[in-house]
């Protein structure tokens, strides 16, 4: 149990050993250690950003998704209003037409009732005038009964 | 074994005394600086052989269990060194993987080395290093050292002295103090030491008398109840000496850490 030289010579000898276990033991497998857990904490932070990245893109293409949708809605009530629109406006064009065929022949007819009737009024004093001169047996002057013919054939 | 011949108690304490005593030449303890520069020698190789093969990638088996130490010793540096000194974290794992090492030794049955030195004519041969207290107070000493650097690096040589002075009890009490502080700092490396030595020592101790059961005795009726209780003794003692070892180790390397550690603080307010 003698205390003596050999205590400084294992100071020395731990000493050493501390140096030379930093050197060839602690330092290179350190370094290995260090840059495999850099390795793999870049790793798992490029998985963890291709996730967002993922994320991200999923929720872009259901923005561009819902958007398109709401597009495709916008225009189909578009051309729901626009047909509408046409329908509507060809309703009141053919009604029109309709109206303005409808007056021209209502035109025509009262034109060609008029024509009629002046034509049997003519007639009528005609036949009058015929009538009456085979009553009486001899030529009238349709001149000088002009009046009364008249006032026959306007109270046709 | 010539304390073998003897069956008294005088040859009980011979051969325990034999046992204790170190191979001396020249005021050097051959057979501790001898072993511990050849554990030393192991871990040395055991750094070789995992540098030859060092891959960061996929590290083999070996290179694994290193690994897995060095991973236990930085855990231990993380947890108890505050800031960062880049020297804590090698010194710990030198203690840890030297100190046992060292303390390994004491497995190795307490007569079989010391009898095949002796076959070789040497006479006495003690194969612990650590139950030689030369070597756990040199590296007491040396974190001793490193403590004292360290308290005079960072708190500055008044700072250190400051604490000396107003350590535990405030600027009242100036002499009880540095009579307080200077026990407190001197009992570290003093208590750091006396630790592994006096555990190891106990624990060789524990081996040699296991050992005695039997010594020197002859085929005999008694032989059949002291020779089992001797196995059964020794595989108890031997697998509990495997925790006490690796708590040594493990005890020396966290106190160096602490110690540190507490070197490296600043000088707080008292």
């Amino acid at each position: 149990m003698d205390i003596g030289i050999t205590l400084f010579a294992q100071v020395l000898a731990f000493t050493i050993l501390i140096w030379l276990v930093n050197k060839y033991m602690w330092g290179p497998l350190n370094d290995v250690m260090e840059a495999r857990r850099a390795k793999i904490s870049d790793g798992l932070s490029a998985s963890e950003q291709g996730k967002k990245d993922m994320e991200r893109a999923e929720q872009q293409a259901q923005e561009m998704l819902k958007e398109a949708k709401q597009e495709a809605a916008s225009i189909i009530n578009q051309a729901q209003t626009r047909s509408s629109q046409i329908v509507d406006e060809a309703k009141t064009t053919a009604i029109e037409e309709a109206d303005r065929v409808k007056a021209g022949a209502q035109a025509e007819i009262d034109q060609e009732v008029n024509r009629a009737k002046e034509a049997l009024r003519k007639q009528v004093s005609d036949l009058a005038l015929i009538g009456a001169s085979k009553v009486l047996g001899k030529e009238i002057d349709a001149k000088a009964h002009q009046d009364v013919l008249n006032d026959l054939v306007s109270q046709l | 074994m010539s304390a073998a011949e003897q069956s008294s108690g005088g040859g009980s304490v011979e051969y325990i005394q034999h046992h204790l005593a170190n191979l001396n030449v020249g005021g050097f303890n051959i057979d501790t600086i001898g072993w511990s520069l050849f554990l030393a020698g192991v871990i040395l190789f055991m750094a070789h052989k995992v540098r030859s093969n060092l891959q960061a990638g996929t590290p083999g088996p070996f290179q694994n269990f290193v690994e897995m130490i060095l991973e236990f010793v930085s855990t231990q540096v993380k947890d108890s060194f505050p800031g960062h000194n880049p020297l804590i974290a090698p010194l710990a794992l030198t203690v840890f993987l030297w100190v046992w090492l060292m303390n390994f030794m004491d497995l190795i049955p307490v007569d079989l080395l010391p009898a095949i030195a002796h076959g070789v004519g040497i006479e006495h041969f003690k194969v612990v290093p650590t139950t030689d207290l030369n070597t756990a107070l040199a590296m007491a000493l040396v974190i001793f050292g490193l403590t004292l650097y360290y308290n005079i690096k960072v708190k500055g040589l008044g700072g250190y002295l400051k604490m000396f002075l107003f350590h535990p009890f405030g600027k009242y009490a100036i002499p009880a103090n540095i009579v307080m502080t200077g026990i407190e700092e001197l009992a570290k490396p003093l208590s750091l030491g006396l630790r592994l030595f006096g555990n190891m020592f106990a624990g060789e101790l524990v081996f040699l008398l296991i050992a005695l059961m039997t010594l020197g005795a002859t085929l005999s009726a008694g032989l059949l109840i002291w020779f089992p209780l001797q196995v059964v003794l020794d595989l108890v003692w031997l697998m509990f000496h495997i925790l006490v070892i690796t708590l040594q180790a493990f005890i020396f390397m966290v106190l160096t850490i602490v110690y540190l550690g507490m070197a490296h603080q600043k000088a707080d307010e008292h």
